[in-house]
């Protein structure tokens, strides 16, 4: 209240002063031009005036102590507000919190699904002593280093129905984290380039619209329509068929993605701890009662492991040696900005690349994994042939585009393609993994899955089917049918 | 990325199919079903040195056996793989 009360005497005192200073235009009466002129400079040096009055308040009053009246809260007012005192007032993301000795539960991973796990374990189920651990920064990883698409195009009911949770979170995202990710639901188009795969798409089209789920067929005129810079031409190596179209699907901004969960997050209690590398488990018999970390031991009530490409590592150091899971690099790249050309996201039947345009023009596209293990975050040069020749199949005229930068992220490629969120392997431990390249569009609803899991000690119905027995068991969800190679889904 | 193949020497990776992770053998084929799953699904999955198999499709089709860090993608040692080992071996004494 004390800030609103300083604001409007700063607004009056300002006032007298511009007024004095624009009194001969308004005096010769010379019209429209001068008058216009002299307001906007009555204006601008009331803002001024204002930005001065604001910082001496700070200054003067408040004994240069900013913290008190630090903008939390996201909004045009806030925005205005900040851009009238030099943008010096925003609170901090998030904390730089210390790690305690103690938690209800500790997540070990700072990436999407980690920080999605903490921010609904506090919102969704009330746990507030939650910590997130990660061995560097927020937004260093796979949350920082993909595509950016974000659709429920599957075609098994136990991968759509979890997908299009994560769809329907999706919507709502910007607004439940006072945070703008940029979700921008431009739709995806998947290509088809002969007459089998058209029955395929129909068929997944069909499947996802017995779940509820948007999907249009389209055929090669319509197709052409959408996208009109393609290859259309007799001598197309791949000519288009047509198209499955999710309208609904789109990309948003990663790394607000990141930086939107972990500012949730800490506003409800979550202590983010970076630089923090869990280098062992503290166990109490059997059980996982915490974690060794670089920055001392942390006891908590359960454990989650969220870590994506480094599963197999984290898990080691809990004694787990073997999973269905192996790490493999996915590469991206990002040509240089152009104007703009695709407004949506494609995806090429006849090889493997998706590509689409970020809002600051750079087409952002990727295709296959490089296909053998690796834990290094770059990738080899056959791939960026194999991708980017087929980005210039389909578009002639990327040929001569610079290619800006390009980076590799690991993958937790699992054996039959489908993700695990389940409890265990071990008591008191929680395992979310195998991922393999689609974990950006599942973030909020692995996290929302995960907290679930972990704060009622069993999966929800959405995440019954993700468990790590199915293998053993014959349940497996391979999505495209090519059996357990992991290099091939 | 380049592998040294005993047959046809140092060639780029770009010429060889990845065939995952070498050090796994097949279990009998009465093996009890934790055998079978532990050998179809499970991996070590070690960042680091792994032994794995590459298939020399563009070049003399024979599987190799090939030592090979996963961080620096430096590679220790390649040989042919089983039977083909020996009949090389074979060839080579001849």
């Amino acid at each position: 209240m004390a800030l609103r009360t300083s604001r409007a005497g700063a607004w009056v005192r300002c006032g007298s002063v511009g007024e004095a200073c624009s009194s001969p235009d308004h005096a010769n009466g010379n019209g429209g031009v001068i008058r216009t002129a002299s307001i906007f400079l009555m204006f601008l040096r009331k803002i001024l005036y204002y930005h001065h009055i604001c910082e001496l308040w700070i200054i003067v009053v408040r004994g240069g102590d900013e913290a008190l009246i630090l903008t939390d809260r996201y909004s045009v007012l806030s925005l205005l507000g900040e851009a009238l005192r030099g943008n010096r007032g925003w609170k901090r993301a998030w904390r730089a919190a210390e790690p305690k000795p103690q938690y209800d539960v500790v997540i070990v991973g700072g990436g999407g699904h980690g920080l999605a796990t903490a921010y609904y374990l506090a919102r969704e189920h009330g746990l507030h002593r939650v910590a997130v651990v990660e061995r560097g920064w927020i937004g260093g990883g796979n949350v920082g280093r993909n595509t950016t698409i974000v659709r429920s195009n599957y075609l098994l009911p136990e991968n759509s129905r979890f997908y299009e949770k994560g769809m329907t979170l999706w919507e709502q995202l910007s607004r439940d984290l006072n945070f703008n990710v940029m979700f921008s639901q431009r739709g995806t188009l998947n290509l088809a380039h002969t007459p089998g795969q058209m029955d395929g798409y129909a068929r997944r089209g069909n499947a996802m619209r017995l779940e509820g789920i948007d999907a249009e067929l389209l055929g090669r005129e319509e197709v052409r329509k959408m996208v009109p810079d393609m290859d259309y031409s007799d001598q197309a190596r791949f000519p288009i068929a047509g198209g499955l179209l999710q309208p609904r699907a789109g990309t948003a901004r990663h790394d607000a993605v990141a930086w939107g969960f972990a500012r949730a997050a800490d506003r409800l209690g979550v202590d983010i701890i970076e630089n923090c590398e869990v280098t062992g488990f503290i166990r109490s018999g059997e059980r996982i009662t915490g974690v060794e970390t670089t920055r001392g031991r942390i006891h908590a009530g359960k454990v989650g492991v969220a870590v994506a490409g480094s599963t197999s590592e984290v898990m080691r150091r809990a004694g787990i040696e073997r999973l269905p899971i192996e790490s493999h690099v996915l590469q991206a790249f990002v040509s240089e900005p152009l104007k703009p050309l695709i407004d949506t996201v494609i995806t090429f039947g006849a090889g493997h690349l998706y590509i689409s345009q970020s809002d600051k023009g750079g087409l952002v596209f990727g295709g296959d994994i490089d296909g053998y293990n690796s834990w290094a975050q770059r990738g080899n040069m056959p791939v960026h042939e194999d991708v980017i020749s087929s980005a210039v199949t389909l578009f002639p005229n990327l040929a001569r585009v610079r290619l800006l930068r390009n980076w590799g992220g690991i993958m937790d490629m699992s054996m039959d393609g489908s993700p695990i969120i389940t409890p265990g392997p071990l008591p008191g431990m929680y395992l979310n993994s195998g991922w393999c390249y689609g974990g950006f569009k599942a973030t909020p609803a692995s996290g929302w899955c995960f907290a679930w899991t972990i704060a009622r000690d069993a999966p929800h119905d959405l995440n019954a089917a993700f468990t790590l027995d199915r293998f053993a068991k014959g349940r497996v969800l391979d999505e495209k049918g090519v059996g357990p190679a992991p290099e091939l889904h | 990325m380049r592998i040294g193949c005993p047959v046809c020497g140092d060639r780029d990776a770009h010429e060889f199919t990845y065939q995952g992770d070498g050090s796994r053998t097949t279990p009998p084929l009465d093996a009890d079903q934790d055998q079978w799953f532990a050998h179809v699904y499970e991996r070590t999955n070690p960042m680091g040195r792994h032994t794995e198999c590459w298939l020399h499709t563009g070049g003399c089709r024979a599987v190799l056996i090939v030592e090979r860090d996963t961080v620096t993608h430096e590679i220790f040692s390649v040989r042919l793989a089983g039977a083909q080992a020996a009949i090389h071996d074979e060839e080579a004494g001849q």
